[in-house]
Protein backbone atom coordinates (compact mmCIF):
# COMPACT_ATOMS: atom_id res chain seq x y z
CA UNK A 1 0.00 0.00 0.00
CA UNK A 2 1.34 3.45 -0.78
CA UNK A 3 -0.03 6.72 1.29
CA UNK A 4 1.23 9.68 -1.32
CA UNK A 5 0.93 13.32 -1.95
CA UNK A 6 0.52 14.55 -5.58
CA UNK A 7 1.26 18.44 -6.18
CA UNK A 8 0.20 19.57 -2.77
CA UNK A 9 -0.08 22.76 -1.56
CA UNK A 10 -0.13 22.59 2.09
CA UNK A 11 -0.69 25.70 4.64
CA UNK A 12 -4.40 27.07 6.65
CA UNK A 13 -7.06 29.18 5.30
CA UNK A 14 -4.87 32.05 5.93
CA UNK A 15 -1.69 31.43 4.40
CA UNK A 16 0.05 28.90 2.54
CA UNK A 17 3.18 27.29 3.99
CA UNK A 18 4.22 25.24 1.17
CA UNK A 19 4.16 23.91 -3.07
CA UNK A 20 4.30 21.91 -4.99
CA UNK A 21 5.53 18.94 -2.73
CA UNK A 22 5.41 15.44 -4.20
CA UNK A 23 5.73 12.37 -0.82
CA UNK A 24 5.46 8.68 -1.36
CA UNK A 25 5.82 6.30 1.37
CA UNK A 26 5.48 2.71 0.78
CA UNK A 27 4.65 -0.13 3.44
CA UNK A 28 7.74 -1.67 5.15
CA UNK A 29 9.50 1.68 4.84
CA UNK A 30 10.77 4.65 7.00
CA UNK A 31 10.94 8.19 5.82
CA UNK A 32 12.55 10.81 8.02
CA UNK A 33 11.45 14.15 7.21
CA UNK A 34 14.30 17.38 7.98
CA UNK A 35 14.01 20.81 7.59
CA UNK A 36 14.30 23.97 9.79
CA UNK A 37 11.59 25.53 12.54
CA UNK A 38 9.18 27.06 10.16
CA UNK A 39 10.22 24.92 7.18
CA UNK A 40 6.61 22.87 7.06
CA UNK A 41 7.77 19.17 8.17
CA UNK A 42 4.35 19.49 10.85
CA UNK A 43 1.58 20.69 8.16
CA UNK A 44 3.02 18.38 5.60
CA UNK A 45 2.49 15.76 8.42
CA UNK A 46 -0.56 17.15 8.94
CA UNK A 47 -1.70 17.03 5.99
CA UNK A 48 -0.67 13.33 5.01
CA UNK A 49 -2.26 12.29 8.32
CA UNK A 50 -5.53 14.00 6.97
CA UNK A 51 -6.03 16.07 9.99
CA UNK A 52 -5.44 19.30 7.58
CA UNK A 53 -6.92 19.21 3.98
CA UNK A 54 -4.37 19.84 1.55
CA UNK A 55 -4.98 23.77 0.00
CA UNK A 56 -4.49 22.15 -3.71
CA UNK A 57 -3.31 18.76 -5.13
CA UNK A 58 -4.42 15.23 -3.14
CA UNK A 59 -3.52 12.78 -0.69
CA UNK A 60 -3.78 9.28 -1.59
CA UNK A 61 -4.00 6.49 0.38
CA UNK A 62 -4.08 3.03 -1.41
CA UNK A 63 -6.42 3.29 -4.60
CA UNK A 64 -8.77 6.43 -3.07
CA UNK A 65 -8.24 10.25 -2.05
CA UNK A 66 -7.67 10.06 1.70
CA UNK A 67 -10.32 12.49 2.17
CA UNK A 68 -12.73 10.11 0.62
CA UNK A 69 -11.78 8.02 4.31
CA UNK A 70 -14.50 8.50 7.69
CA UNK A 71 -12.07 9.06 10.24
CA UNK A 72 -12.85 5.56 11.36
CA UNK A 73 -11.55 3.98 8.23
CA UNK A 74 -8.46 6.38 8.10
CA UNK A 75 -7.66 5.66 11.49
CA UNK A 76 -7.80 1.69 10.90
CA UNK A 77 -4.91 2.33 8.48
CA UNK A 78 -2.64 5.31 9.41
CA UNK A 79 -1.58 5.91 13.28
CA UNK A 80 -0.11 9.25 14.64
CA UNK A 81 1.96 9.41 17.32
CA UNK A 82 1.77 13.28 18.52
CA UNK A 83 5.07 14.95 20.21
CA UNK A 84 5.40 14.58 24.14
CA UNK A 85 2.02 16.19 25.35
CA UNK A 86 0.41 16.64 28.72
CA UNK A 87 -2.90 14.59 29.30
CA UNK A 88 -5.47 16.47 31.55
CA UNK A 89 -6.90 13.71 33.25
CA UNK A 90 -4.94 10.81 34.73
CA UNK A 91 -6.05 7.76 32.65
CA UNK A 92 -4.43 4.50 33.10
CA UNK A 93 -1.29 3.59 30.53
CA UNK A 94 -3.60 0.59 29.69
CA UNK A 95 -6.89 3.04 28.78
CA UNK A 96 -4.50 4.92 26.72
CA UNK A 97 -3.02 1.91 24.77
CA UNK A 98 -6.70 0.77 24.26
CA UNK A 99 -7.96 4.46 23.11
CA UNK A 100 -5.90 2.96 19.97
CA UNK A 101 -9.02 0.37 19.51
CA UNK A 102 -11.16 3.25 19.27
CA UNK A 103 -11.57 3.00 15.43
CA UNK A 104 -12.05 -0.77 15.50
CA UNK A 105 -15.62 -0.67 17.44
CA UNK A 106 -19.01 1.71 16.95
CA UNK A 107 -19.96 4.52 18.27
CA UNK A 108 -21.33 2.74 21.46
CA UNK A 109 -18.99 0.11 21.77
CA UNK A 110 -15.94 -0.28 24.68
CA UNK A 111 -13.31 -2.00 23.83
CA UNK A 112 -13.38 -5.81 24.33
CA UNK A 113 -11.57 -8.30 26.03
CA UNK A 114 -9.96 -8.94 22.47
CA UNK A 115 -9.20 -5.12 22.73
CA UNK A 116 -7.47 -5.66 26.03
CA UNK A 117 -5.34 -8.69 24.89
CA UNK A 118 -3.99 -6.84 22.18
CA UNK A 119 -3.18 -4.16 24.24
CA UNK A 120 -1.62 -6.12 26.60
CA UNK A 121 0.91 -7.30 23.55
CA UNK A 122 1.83 -3.85 22.76
CA UNK A 123 2.73 -3.14 26.60
CA UNK A 124 4.94 -6.59 26.16
CA UNK A 125 6.79 -5.67 23.07
CA UNK A 126 7.58 -1.88 24.61
CA UNK A 127 9.12 -3.93 27.67
CA UNK A 128 6.14 -1.46 29.48
CA UNK A 129 3.44 -4.41 30.82
CA UNK A 130 4.91 -3.61 34.22
CA UNK A 131 3.64 0.18 34.06
CA UNK A 132 -0.21 -1.15 33.12
CA UNK A 133 -2.10 0.62 35.96
CA UNK A 134 -0.44 3.08 36.53
CA UNK A 135 -1.67 7.17 35.90
CA UNK A 136 -0.05 7.67 32.22
CA UNK A 137 0.33 11.36 33.85
CA UNK A 138 2.71 9.66 36.49
CA UNK A 139 5.36 7.92 33.91
CA UNK A 140 8.53 9.50 32.41
CA UNK A 141 8.84 11.20 29.07
CA UNK A 142 10.69 8.40 27.49
CA UNK A 143 7.42 6.05 28.91
CA UNK A 144 4.71 8.28 27.53
CA UNK A 145 6.50 7.71 24.02
CA UNK A 146 6.65 4.10 24.20
CA UNK A 147 3.01 4.45 25.44
CA UNK A 148 1.79 6.44 22.41
CA UNK A 149 3.67 4.13 20.28
CA UNK A 150 2.03 1.15 21.59
CA UNK A 151 -1.33 2.67 21.42
CA UNK A 152 -0.70 3.42 17.13
CA UNK A 153 0.23 -0.35 17.00
CA UNK A 154 -3.03 -1.01 18.89
CA UNK A 155 -4.73 0.48 16.18
CA UNK A 156 -3.23 -2.11 13.84
CA UNK A 157 -2.75 0.22 11.49
CA UNK A 158 -0.38 -0.03 7.38
CA UNK A 159 1.15 3.32 8.69
CA UNK A 160 2.94 4.97 11.67
CA UNK A 161 3.64 8.59 11.36
CA UNK A 162 5.52 10.62 14.64
CA UNK A 163 6.24 14.11 15.14
CA UNK A 164 9.32 14.68 16.12
CA UNK A 165 9.20 11.21 18.47
CA UNK A 166 12.78 11.76 20.12
CA UNK A 167 12.39 15.80 20.62
CA UNK A 168 11.98 15.73 24.10
CA UNK A 169 13.77 12.13 25.53
CA UNK A 170 17.34 12.16 26.88
CA UNK A 171 20.14 10.61 25.50
CA UNK A 172 19.23 6.87 25.82
CA UNK A 173 15.70 6.82 25.04
CA UNK A 174 16.14 8.72 21.87
CA UNK A 175 18.08 5.19 20.57
CA UNK A 176 15.71 2.90 21.89
CA UNK A 177 12.62 5.00 20.38
CA UNK A 178 14.84 5.24 16.83
CA UNK A 179 15.50 1.15 17.56
CA UNK A 180 11.94 1.02 17.37
CA UNK A 181 11.01 2.54 14.50
CA UNK A 182 13.95 0.74 12.39
CA UNK A 183 11.77 -2.50 13.97
CA UNK A 184 8.20 -0.89 12.59
CA UNK A 185 9.65 -0.49 9.17
CA UNK A 186 11.34 -4.05 9.36
CA UNK A 187 7.70 -5.95 10.48
CA UNK A 188 5.98 -3.77 7.57
CA UNK A 189 4.80 -0.44 8.68
CA UNK A 190 5.35 2.26 6.19
CA UNK A 191 6.66 4.86 8.95
CA UNK A 192 7.09 8.51 8.75
CA UNK A 193 9.03 10.74 10.87
CA UNK A 194 9.89 13.93 11.37
CA UNK A 195 13.39 15.05 13.16
CA UNK A 196 15.65 17.36 13.99
CA UNK A 197 18.63 15.19 14.15
CA UNK A 198 20.27 14.00 10.65
CA UNK A 199 21.56 11.41 12.85
CA UNK A 200 18.94 10.01 13.66
CA UNK A 201 17.43 10.37 9.97
CA UNK A 202 20.75 8.17 9.12
CA UNK A 203 19.96 5.44 11.53
CA UNK A 204 16.67 4.19 11.44
CA UNK A 205 15.10 5.55 7.98
CA UNK A 206 15.48 4.49 4.68
CA UNK A 207 14.67 7.71 2.85
CA UNK A 208 14.67 11.39 4.19
CA UNK A 209 13.26 13.72 2.51
CA UNK A 210 14.27 17.47 2.93
CA UNK A 211 12.32 20.33 3.06
CA UNK A 212 12.97 23.97 3.46
CA UNK A 213 10.80 27.22 2.96
CA UNK A 214 8.13 24.58 1.68
CA UNK A 215 10.09 23.43 -0.58
CA UNK A 216 11.71 19.87 -1.38
CA UNK A 217 15.32 20.70 -1.52
CA UNK A 218 16.02 16.73 -1.65
CA UNK A 219 14.74 13.29 -1.44
CA UNK A 220 16.48 9.98 -1.77
CA UNK A 221 18.22 7.52 -0.01
CA UNK A 222 19.69 8.68 3.84
CA UNK A 223 23.44 7.61 2.56
CA UNK A 224 23.05 9.70 -0.11
CA UNK A 225 20.74 12.85 0.19
CA UNK A 226 22.17 12.97 3.82
CA UNK A 227 25.93 15.00 2.58
CA UNK A 228 27.58 17.49 4.24
CA UNK A 229 26.43 20.15 1.30
CA UNK A 230 22.97 19.54 1.29
CA UNK A 231 22.64 19.88 5.08
CA UNK A 232 24.64 23.26 4.84
CA UNK A 233 21.85 24.09 2.20
CA UNK A 234 18.86 22.78 4.58
CA UNK A 235 20.17 24.58 7.66
CA UNK A 236 22.10 27.47 6.34
CA UNK A 237 25.11 26.57 8.47
CA UNK A 238 28.19 25.47 8.48
CA UNK A 239 28.22 21.15 9.37
CA UNK A 240 30.73 19.12 10.14
CA UNK A 241 31.48 15.46 9.00
CA UNK A 242 32.84 13.05 11.78
CA UNK A 243 33.78 9.20 10.92
CA UNK A 244 34.68 6.43 12.74
CA UNK A 245 37.62 4.72 11.69
CA UNK A 246 37.06 1.29 13.32
CA UNK A 247 33.50 1.30 11.06
CA UNK A 248 33.17 3.57 8.92
CA UNK A 249 30.15 5.15 9.86
CA UNK A 250 29.36 8.83 9.87
CA UNK A 251 28.06 11.34 11.88
CA UNK A 252 27.20 15.49 11.41
CA UNK A 253 27.79 17.93 13.87
CA UNK A 254 26.65 21.35 13.72
CA UNK A 255 29.33 23.85 13.18
CA UNK B 1 -8.70 -0.86 38.60
CA UNK B 2 -11.29 -3.26 38.68
CA UNK B 3 -11.53 -3.88 41.90
CA UNK B 4 -10.77 -0.62 43.58
CA UNK B 5 -13.17 1.96 41.39
CA UNK B 6 -15.90 -0.59 41.94
CA UNK B 7 -15.03 0.08 45.72
CA UNK B 8 -15.53 3.85 44.72
CA UNK B 9 -18.58 3.46 42.79
CA UNK B 10 -20.07 1.81 46.42
CA UNK B 11 -18.15 5.08 48.68
CA UNK B 12 -20.47 7.16 46.16
CA UNK B 13 -23.46 5.00 46.38
CA UNK B 14 -23.40 5.07 50.18
CA UNK B 15 -22.58 8.85 50.17
CA UNK B 16 -26.50 9.22 48.31
CA UNK B 17 -28.14 6.87 50.67
CA UNK B 18 -26.83 8.75 53.82
CA UNK B 19 -28.31 12.25 51.73
CA UNK B 20 -31.63 10.08 51.25
CA UNK B 21 -32.14 8.96 55.10
CA UNK B 22 -30.33 12.69 56.31
CA UNK B 23 -33.08 14.85 54.11
CA UNK B 24 -35.89 12.42 54.96
CA UNK B 25 -35.62 12.38 58.79
CA UNK B 26 -34.45 15.42 59.29
CA UNK B 27 -36.42 18.93 59.68
CA UNK B 28 -39.28 20.54 61.56
CA UNK B 29 -40.87 17.27 62.11
CA UNK B 30 -37.96 14.54 62.36
CA UNK B 31 -39.05 10.83 61.41
CA UNK B 32 -37.29 8.08 62.47
CA UNK B 33 -35.46 5.57 60.38
CA UNK B 34 -38.09 2.77 61.24
CA UNK B 35 -40.88 4.49 60.21
CA UNK B 36 -38.97 6.08 57.46
CA UNK B 37 -38.30 2.36 56.27
CA UNK B 38 -41.77 1.11 56.77
CA UNK B 39 -43.56 3.67 54.69
CA UNK B 40 -40.89 3.57 51.87
CA UNK B 41 -41.21 -0.55 51.37
CA UNK B 42 -44.80 0.05 52.03
CA UNK B 43 -44.77 2.41 49.54
CA UNK B 44 -42.43 0.34 47.10
CA UNK B 45 -44.51 -3.12 47.56
CA UNK B 46 -47.65 -1.66 47.53
CA UNK B 47 -48.94 -2.25 51.33
CA UNK B 48 -49.91 0.02 53.22
CA UNK B 49 -48.09 1.40 56.03
CA UNK B 50 -49.02 1.23 59.85
CA UNK B 51 -47.13 4.38 60.70
CA UNK B 52 -48.56 6.98 61.91
CA UNK B 53 -50.37 9.04 59.29
CA UNK B 54 -48.73 12.58 59.92
CA UNK B 55 -45.63 10.78 59.54
CA UNK B 56 -46.41 9.12 56.18
CA UNK B 57 -48.00 12.30 54.77
CA UNK B 58 -44.78 13.85 55.59
CA UNK B 59 -42.69 11.56 53.75
CA UNK B 60 -44.36 10.63 50.91
CA UNK B 61 -46.08 14.22 50.14
CA UNK B 62 -44.17 17.48 52.01
CA UNK B 63 -40.70 15.90 52.12
CA UNK B 64 -40.85 13.32 49.17
CA UNK B 65 -41.09 15.06 45.51
CA UNK B 66 -38.58 17.77 47.47
CA UNK B 67 -35.86 15.03 48.25
CA UNK B 68 -36.15 13.28 45.00
CA UNK B 69 -35.87 17.12 43.46
CA UNK B 70 -32.53 17.41 45.39
CA UNK B 71 -31.29 14.27 44.24
CA UNK B 72 -32.02 14.14 40.77
CA UNK B 73 -30.50 18.19 40.19
CA UNK B 74 -27.60 17.33 42.64
CA UNK B 75 -26.90 13.88 39.91
CA UNK B 76 -27.53 15.93 37.01
CA UNK B 77 -25.53 19.32 37.47
CA UNK B 78 -22.80 16.80 37.95
CA UNK B 79 -23.23 14.53 35.44
CA UNK B 80 -23.10 17.50 33.06
CA UNK B 81 -19.97 18.64 34.74
CA UNK B 82 -18.04 15.86 34.17
CA UNK B 83 -19.04 15.80 30.84
CA UNK B 84 -18.10 19.47 30.21
CA UNK B 85 -14.53 19.35 32.12
CA UNK B 86 -13.76 16.33 29.50
CA UNK B 87 -14.90 18.19 26.43
CA UNK B 88 -13.10 21.24 27.41
CA UNK B 89 -10.59 19.48 28.77
CA UNK B 90 -10.12 21.01 31.82
CA UNK B 91 -10.84 19.88 35.35
CA UNK B 92 -11.96 23.71 36.31
CA UNK B 93 -15.03 24.12 34.25
CA UNK B 94 -18.42 23.84 35.39
CA UNK B 95 -21.53 22.38 33.07
CA UNK B 96 -23.15 26.44 33.07
CA UNK B 97 -19.72 27.53 30.65
CA UNK B 98 -21.33 28.26 27.51
CA UNK B 99 -24.45 29.81 29.17
CA UNK B 100 -26.78 27.72 30.02
CA UNK B 101 -27.19 29.06 33.35
CA UNK B 102 -27.58 32.20 32.19
CA UNK B 103 -30.04 32.01 29.57
CA UNK B 104 -32.21 29.83 31.78
CA UNK B 105 -32.04 32.43 34.22
CA UNK B 106 -32.77 35.15 31.73
CA UNK B 107 -35.73 32.85 30.27
CA UNK B 108 -36.76 33.16 33.98
CA UNK B 109 -36.68 36.35 35.31
CA UNK B 110 -38.53 37.35 32.01
CA UNK B 111 -41.31 34.44 33.53
CA UNK B 112 -41.66 36.21 36.68
CA UNK B 113 -41.61 39.88 35.18
CA UNK B 114 -44.18 38.78 32.86
CA UNK B 115 -46.09 37.31 36.23
CA UNK B 116 -46.43 34.15 34.61
CA UNK B 117 -47.56 30.85 36.34
CA UNK B 118 -44.45 28.35 38.14
CA UNK B 119 -44.56 25.99 35.12
CA UNK B 120 -44.51 28.79 32.35
CA UNK B 121 -41.21 30.03 34.40
CA UNK B 122 -39.87 27.10 34.37
CA UNK B 123 -40.42 26.63 30.56
CA UNK B 124 -39.07 29.63 29.52
CA UNK B 125 -35.76 28.67 31.42
CA UNK B 126 -35.43 25.64 29.83
CA UNK B 127 -35.79 27.29 26.56
CA UNK B 128 -33.13 30.35 27.54
CA UNK B 129 -30.79 27.82 28.26
CA UNK B 130 -31.06 25.79 25.46
CA UNK B 131 -31.37 28.86 23.40
CA UNK B 132 -28.20 30.70 24.71
CA UNK B 133 -26.11 27.47 24.44
CA UNK B 134 -27.41 26.95 20.56
CA UNK B 135 -26.14 30.58 20.01
CA UNK B 136 -22.61 30.45 21.74
CA UNK B 137 -22.15 27.07 19.49
CA UNK B 138 -23.51 28.42 16.11
CA UNK B 139 -21.23 31.76 16.80
CA UNK B 140 -18.36 29.91 18.10
CA UNK B 141 -18.17 27.77 15.11
CA UNK B 142 -19.17 30.21 12.48
CA UNK B 143 -15.63 31.73 13.03
CA UNK B 144 -13.97 28.27 11.67
CA UNK B 145 -11.16 28.33 14.09
CA UNK B 146 -7.90 26.31 14.68
CA UNK B 147 -9.10 25.43 18.51
CA UNK B 148 -12.78 25.34 18.39
CA UNK B 149 -12.58 24.32 21.74
CA UNK B 150 -11.19 27.53 23.48
CA UNK B 151 -13.29 29.80 20.83
CA UNK B 152 -16.35 28.16 22.59
CA UNK B 153 -15.54 28.99 25.55
CA UNK B 154 -14.89 32.78 25.06
CA UNK B 155 -17.84 33.00 22.89
CA UNK B 156 -19.39 31.94 26.22
CA UNK B 157 -18.19 34.09 28.35
CA UNK B 158 -19.27 36.89 26.35
CA UNK B 159 -23.00 35.58 26.10
CA UNK B 160 -23.04 34.71 29.33
CA UNK B 161 -22.24 38.74 29.89
CA UNK B 162 -24.75 39.94 27.59
CA UNK B 163 -27.49 38.22 28.89
CA UNK B 164 -26.03 39.07 32.83
CA UNK B 165 -26.92 42.42 31.36
CA UNK B 166 -30.46 41.25 30.87
CA UNK B 167 -31.20 39.52 33.80
CA UNK B 168 -30.04 43.21 35.33
CA UNK B 169 -32.40 44.91 32.93
CA UNK B 170 -35.38 42.71 34.15
CA UNK B 171 -34.17 43.21 37.75
CA UNK B 172 -34.09 47.36 37.39
CA UNK B 173 -37.77 46.97 35.81
CA UNK B 174 -39.46 44.95 37.96
CA UNK B 175 -41.79 45.29 40.81
CA UNK B 176 -39.66 45.89 43.66
CA UNK B 177 -42.06 44.33 46.49
CA UNK B 178 -43.21 41.20 44.47
CA UNK B 179 -41.29 40.37 41.15
CA UNK B 180 -37.31 41.66 42.91
CA UNK B 181 -37.63 39.25 45.56
CA UNK B 182 -38.79 36.03 43.91
CA UNK B 183 -36.36 36.58 40.69
CA UNK B 184 -33.44 36.98 43.48
CA UNK B 185 -34.43 33.99 45.27
CA UNK B 186 -34.69 32.03 41.50
CA UNK B 187 -31.34 33.63 41.10
CA UNK B 188 -29.58 31.85 44.17
CA UNK B 189 -31.66 29.05 43.75
CA UNK B 190 -33.70 27.12 45.63
CA UNK B 191 -35.89 24.12 45.81
CA UNK B 192 -38.77 24.93 48.59
CA UNK B 193 -41.33 25.42 45.93
CA UNK B 194 -40.87 22.13 44.65
CA UNK B 195 -44.30 20.24 44.04
CA UNK B 196 -44.69 16.90 42.67
CA UNK B 197 -45.70 18.11 39.30
CA UNK B 198 -42.30 19.38 39.06
CA UNK B 199 -40.42 15.91 39.14
CA UNK B 200 -41.73 14.50 35.52
CA UNK B 201 -40.44 17.47 33.32
CA UNK B 202 -37.37 17.59 35.40
CA UNK B 203 -36.71 13.46 35.35
CA UNK B 204 -37.18 13.17 31.57
CA UNK B 205 -34.58 15.07 29.94
CA UNK B 206 -32.12 14.44 32.58
CA UNK B 207 -32.52 10.91 31.95
CA UNK B 208 -32.55 11.70 28.41
CA UNK B 209 -29.44 13.62 28.33
CA UNK B 210 -27.21 11.44 30.67
CA UNK B 211 -29.18 8.27 28.27
CA UNK B 212 -26.71 9.69 25.56
CA UNK B 213 -23.17 10.42 27.50
CA UNK B 214 -23.28 7.40 29.23
CA UNK B 215 -23.92 5.27 25.43
CA UNK B 216 -21.03 7.38 24.42
CA UNK B 217 -19.22 6.91 27.35
CA UNK B 218 -15.39 5.44 25.67
CA UNK B 219 -15.66 7.69 23.02
CA UNK B 220 -15.79 10.47 25.71
CA UNK B 221 -12.31 9.30 26.79
CA UNK B 222 -10.99 10.03 23.42
CA UNK B 223 -12.41 13.51 23.43
CA UNK B 224 -11.02 14.48 26.59
CA UNK B 225 -7.48 13.97 24.30
CA UNK B 226 -6.12 17.38 21.64
CA UNK B 227 -8.26 17.56 19.21
CA UNK B 228 -6.12 16.42 16.32
CA UNK B 229 -5.14 13.42 18.49
CA UNK B 230 -8.71 12.44 19.02
CA UNK B 231 -9.64 12.82 15.15
CA UNK B 232 -6.55 10.64 13.98
CA UNK B 233 -7.78 8.21 16.44
CA UNK B 234 -11.23 7.61 14.40
CA UNK B 235 -13.42 10.20 16.36
CA UNK B 236 -15.16 12.50 14.13
CA UNK B 237 -14.92 15.26 16.92
CA UNK B 238 -17.34 17.43 15.23
CA UNK B 239 -20.04 16.02 15.56
CA UNK B 240 -19.38 14.31 18.56
CA UNK B 241 -19.23 17.17 20.10
CA UNK B 242 -22.57 18.85 19.39
CA UNK B 243 -23.78 15.70 20.60
CA UNK B 244 -22.12 15.89 24.30
CA UNK B 245 -23.19 19.45 24.23
CA UNK B 246 -26.79 18.78 23.79
CA UNK B 247 -26.98 16.16 25.92
CA UNK B 248 -25.22 18.18 29.21
CA UNK B 249 -27.39 21.27 28.10
CA UNK B 250 -30.76 19.18 28.49
CA UNK B 251 -29.36 18.26 31.65
CA UNK B 252 -28.16 21.20 32.89
CA UNK B 253 -31.42 23.31 31.70
CA UNK B 254 -34.13 21.12 33.15
CA UNK B 255 -32.15 21.40 36.64
CA UNK B 256 -31.49 24.90 36.45
CA UNK B 257 -35.08 25.89 35.30
CA UNK B 258 -36.44 23.34 38.50
CA UNK B 259 -34.57 24.62 40.45
CA UNK B 260 -32.79 28.38 39.76
CA UNK B 261 -29.09 28.91 39.70
CA UNK B 262 -26.93 26.18 42.00
CA UNK B 263 -23.14 27.11 41.08
CA UNK B 264 -20.40 25.12 42.38
CA UNK B 265 -22.26 21.46 42.64
CA UNK B 266 -21.11 20.62 38.55
CA UNK B 267 -17.92 21.53 39.26
CA UNK B 268 -16.69 19.98 42.46
CA UNK B 269 -18.55 16.75 42.44
CA UNK B 270 -17.01 15.33 39.35
CA UNK B 271 -13.58 15.97 40.46
CA UNK B 272 -13.89 14.62 44.07
CA UNK B 273 -15.88 11.63 41.83
CA UNK B 274 -12.40 11.34 39.33
CA UNK B 275 -10.16 10.96 42.57
CA UNK B 276 -12.71 7.69 43.90
CA UNK B 277 -13.38 5.85 40.17
CA UNK B 278 -10.57 7.60 37.98
CA UNK B 279 -11.15 9.50 34.61
CA UNK B 280 -12.85 7.18 32.95
CA UNK B 281 -16.45 8.19 31.79
CA UNK B 282 -17.98 4.49 32.50
CA UNK B 283 -17.47 4.99 35.94
CA UNK B 284 -17.22 8.84 36.21
CA UNK B 285 -20.69 9.44 34.60
CA UNK B 286 -22.59 7.01 37.27
CA UNK B 287 -19.94 7.94 40.58
CA UNK B 288 -21.09 11.96 39.88
CA UNK B 289 -24.93 11.32 39.77
CA UNK B 290 -24.53 9.36 42.72
CA UNK B 291 -22.40 11.61 45.06
CA UNK B 292 -24.17 15.05 43.45
CA UNK B 293 -27.08 13.47 44.41
CA UNK B 294 -25.86 13.09 47.53
CA UNK B 295 -24.44 16.03 47.94
CA UNK B 296 -27.27 18.16 47.36
CA UNK B 297 -29.81 16.23 49.58
CA UNK B 298 -27.26 17.09 52.22
CA UNK B 299 -27.14 20.85 51.39
CA UNK B 300 -30.88 21.50 51.04
CA UNK B 301 -31.32 20.07 54.44
CA UNK B 302 -29.02 22.34 55.81
CA UNK B 303 -30.55 24.95 53.53
CA UNK B 304 -33.94 24.16 55.23
CA UNK B 305 -33.10 23.82 58.62
CA UNK B 306 -30.35 25.87 59.59
CA UNK B 307 -32.07 29.00 59.99
CA UNK B 308 -36.37 29.71 60.88
CA UNK B 309 -36.62 30.56 57.45
CA UNK B 310 -34.74 29.14 54.10
CA UNK B 311 -31.26 29.79 53.00
CA UNK B 312 -31.03 29.95 49.27
CA UNK B 313 -28.93 26.82 47.90
CA UNK B 314 -26.87 28.78 45.47
CA UNK B 315 -25.24 30.82 48.85
CA UNK B 316 -24.51 27.16 50.68
CA UNK B 317 -22.50 26.20 47.93
CA UNK B 318 -20.48 28.89 47.38
CA UNK B 319 -19.66 28.96 51.26
CA UNK B 320 -18.36 25.05 50.37
CA UNK B 321 -17.51 25.54 46.81
CA UNK B 322 -14.89 28.68 47.02
CA UNK B 323 -12.88 26.89 49.42
CA UNK B 324 -12.69 23.95 47.61
CA UNK B 325 -11.87 25.60 44.58
CA UNK B 326 -8.66 27.34 45.46
CA UNK B 327 -7.28 24.41 46.59
CA UNK B 328 -8.09 22.59 43.09
CA UNK B 329 -6.59 25.59 41.43
CA UNK B 330 -3.55 25.23 43.70
CA UNK B 331 -3.22 21.34 43.34
CA UNK B 332 -3.99 21.19 39.56
CA UNK B 333 -1.68 24.44 38.76
CA UNK B 334 0.89 22.50 39.75
CA UNK B 335 0.67 19.67 37.17
CA UNK B 336 0.01 22.78 34.02
CA UNK B 337 3.44 22.22 32.56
Amino acid sequence: MILSGHSLTIGYRDHIVGRDLDVALNTGEVLALLGPNGGGKTTLLKTLLGLLAPRGGEVRLGDRCLSDYSNRARARLIAYVPQFHAVTFAFTVETVVLMGRTAHGDLFSRPSTVDRELAGRMLDRFGIAHLKDRPYTMISGGERQLVLLARALAQEPQFVVLDEPTASLDFGNQGKVMREIRALGSSGHGVLFTTHDPNHAMRAADRAYLLRGGERIGEGATGEVLSRTQLETLYQTPIELISDTGNGRTAFLPG
Amino acid sequence: MGRSSAAGLLIALAVLIAGLILAFSVGRYPVALGDLLNVVTAKLTGRTSDAPAAVQNVILFVRGPRVLAAALVGAALSVAGAAFQGLFRNPLVSPDLLGASSGAALGAVIGIYLSLGMLQIEGLAFIGGLVAVAAVYLIGSSMNPRDPVLVLVLTGVVIGALLGAGVGLMKYLADQYNQLPAMTFWLLGSLASITAADLLPLFVPVALGTAVLLALRWRMNVMSLPEEEARALGVSTGPLRIAIVVAATLITSASVATAGVIGWVGLIVPHIARTLVGPDFARLIPASALLGGGFLLAVDTIARTMTPTEVPLGILTAVVGTPFFIWLLASVSKTWA
